[in-house]
């Protein structure tokens, strides 16, 4: 326990600091952090399965959208509470990511990724087809909006717990397994490691935590779920957040989600370039730069800098 | 240098395996038959072996780099359509279609030499993760630079081929339709050409399958390496300009779902086999038309996700795609 005790602090003054941070916002910009903790359990189920299961996925808008979907068609034909779309949304992508998982068992590396991809862009092609329940290309609403406050206080401690449970799963004997399949599948399974199991498992994990993000940002963009809201880019955005933070590293999503967050903003208005067009400019040059300079994400820069200061 | 190079215990080409032939030759013959007897299948069949060419082009380009590096290129396609851009600018500044287009693919060269060098050497031999991430940040860009300076607005080139129809029997053929396999297939016979009886083929080949062997006998693996992003580039190019033409309007979007098919089209053939990337375009863009046209079901909608679910079937039955071979590892 007082090995922990720096680690519970931090954890104490960053809920203080996010249970405080809303007071001192605009409207906007609380809707903006908001969006930080939506992309946060995103990239936070992207980790388990990339970061720590070595699993590479494409696929992760394609969850999302399950989830947004699933939240979206309950509270508008059932007028269910919003809140209590997001457990049923974590467990039925829950079912969808084990489903994915089985045939990935066959897949690895490039070849996962260009399976993941598919899925990432044919299931936004599923509610064009079947328009007359999702509303086809205009999307489906849910039956009633939510404001940026509600929004601010349910993402994130949705994320509070998302954040717990991630951790919960990774510590012990499961997170070990991961760890052991990403580091070398064939000794993983010799030390007793079934592969099955915990690779299916680790799409299921991932692919709930996806999805609860995906319903929380179908509230977050005004309660409308539309296809190609949820396209491949999504998916690309949050593989650059999860890269970008450091992969296998629980303390860098933090950063990464803020990086895919608040980026596009932020370089709206970039000298030189500004306009819309500018945003697409820097956010690609500087994944490019964070990915040349920072093998291991902005995560791995601490422990670096301190193996450097420990030569000197 | 050759000599040794030659000495290489580079593996033999092989058959690809006889299901796969029959199931091949099983095609065709459905095919000939169905296009014999009926005007509109063989109208979509030729249709499609237009489009098919285009998608089996972009795969050739991802194999290509698939190939020498291990890693798939996610840019492909926008590094395609940035360079339609410029042939686009150089129509503008009083070019012909014709000169512009072969002073594009020399560009095109240049561009990917340059990108590997500037963006991909940095992450070389890092995690596939990593390089695949820093494509994603080149298409990313790519896109953005590209809408900086043309804007998003739909651009319009002169048709390259004109809009001409030939009838062969009571057939239409669109001589686009004809332009299009021609001039792919001349670049792809080109490549061919270069790996089998150039040196810097050899080398490029060699560097590819036995890095480290290649370079003892003095291949210079590194700069080939760019070489071949050179090259990959040019055919996405000519991809480009093919495409261009039978989507009417240029803009920003232009290559995104050619290189998704291109991806289905390279893992339907094997990542590592360039002739399966070929075949694999082939196949998926007449079998796109057909299922399009007959199967209502599908219609335009769902015709990415049945192309995807046949990729998917396909890795599930054979991994490793139609014409790829299991690679053994030891551990």
């Amino acid at each position: 326990m007082r090995r922990n005790a720096p680690a519970l602090v931090a954890v104490a003054l960053a809920a203080l600091f996010f249970a405080l941070l809303p007071f001192g916002l605009s409207d906007y910009h609380r809707g903006l952090a908001a969006s930080v903790a939506v992309y946060l359990i995103a990239v936070l189920g992207l980790n388990v399965l990339t970061g720590y299961t070595g699993q590479i996925s494409i696929g992760h808008s394609a969850f999302m959208a399950i989830g947004g979907y699933t939240t979206a068609i309950m509270s508008h034909y059932h007028n269910t509470n919003l809140i209590l779309t997001l457990p049923l949304a974590f467990a039925i992508t829950f079912g969808c990511g084990v489903l994915v998982g089985l045939p990935a068992l066959r897949l690895s590396g490039v070849y996962l990724a260009l399976a993941t991809f598919a899925l990432a862009v044919s299931i936004p092609q599923l509610p064009l087809k079947f328009s007359t329940f999702t509303g086809g290309s205009a999307g489906i609403s849910t039956s009633k909006s939510v404001s940026n406050s509600w929004l601010y206080g349910v993402s994130w401690s949705t994320a509070a717990i998302a954040f717990l449970f991630t951790w919960l799963v990774l510590r012990g004997r499961t997170g070990r397994a991961f760890r052991a399949i990403r580091d070398s599948e064939v000794a993983a399974t010799s030390s007793g490691v079934t592969l099955a199991i915990y690779k299916t498992l680790a799409f299921g994990v991932s692919a709930a935590l996806a999805g609860v993000a995906g319903s929380l940002f179908v509230l977050a963009t005004n309660g409308f779920a539309q296809p190609n809201e949820f396209s491949v880019t999504l998916s690309l955005k949050i593989l650059v957040g999860a890269a970008v933070a450091g992969l296998g590293s629980l303390w860098g999503v933090l950063l990464g989600a803020a990086f895919i967050a608040l980026l596009p903003t932020l370089s709206a208005s970039a000298p030189v370039i500004g306009s819309a067009h500018g945003q697409d400019v820097v956010f690609g040059l500087f994944v490019i730069v964070v990915m040349i300079l920072l093998p291991t994400g902005v995560a791995g820069l601490i422990p670096r800098l301190r193996r450097l200061r420990a030569k000197a | 240098m050759v000599e040794l190079v030659r000495k290489l215990p580079l593996p033999q080409r092989r058959l690809p395996a006889s299901p796969v032939l029959l199931l091949l030759v099983a095609a065709c013959i459905f095919l000939t038959v169905g296009s014999l007897r009926s005007t509109i299948f063989a109208q979509l069949t030729v249709a499609g072996v237009a489009t098919g060419v285009v998608f089996g082009s972009l795969a050739l380009a991802l194999v290509l780099i698939y190939r020498a590096t291990e890693v798939i290129n996610f840019a492909q396609g926008e590094m395609a359509m940035a360079m339609v851009y410029v042939a686009y600018q150089l129509t503008l500044w009083g070019l012909s279609y014709w000169e512009a287009f072969f002073l594009t693919l020399a560009i095109a060269f240049v561009f990917g030499v340059v990108t590997q060098q500037v963006f991909i050497r940095p992450v070389q031999g890092r995690s596939v993760i990593a390089v695949v991430i820093v494509t994603v940040g080149l298409f990313i860009l790519i896109d953005g630079l590209v809408e900086w300076k043309w804007s998003a607005n739909q651009r319009f080139m002169q048709a390259p081929f004109g809009n001409k129809i030939y009838h062969v029997g009571s057939v239409p053929i669109a001589r686009q339709d004809i332009g299009t396999i021609a001039i792919t297939l001349v670049s792809v016979s080109a490549l061919w050409a270069f790996f089998r009886f150039t040196k810097l083929g050899l080398g490029m080949r060699a560097g590819a399958l036995r890095p480290a062997a290649a370079r003892l006998v003095g291949v210079r693996t590194n700069a080939l390496l760019a070489v071949g992003w050179g090259l990959a580039a040019v055919l996405g190019a000519v991809a480009g300009l093919m495409t261009e033409p039978a989507e009417y309007v240029l803009q920003p979007t232009l290559m995104q779902p050619v290189l998704l098919y291109a991806f289905a089209a390279a893992v339907l053939g094997g990542l590592e086999s360039p002739g399966g990337a070929l075949v694999g375009g082939i196949a998926l863009g007449i079998f796109l038309n057909l299922v399009g046209q007959y199967v209502h079901f599908v219609g335009s909608v769902l015709q990415l996700p049945i192309a995807f679910a046949a990729l998917l079937l396909v890795l599930l039955v054979k991994p490793t795609g139609l014409f790829g071979h299991r690679a053994v590892r030891k551990v």
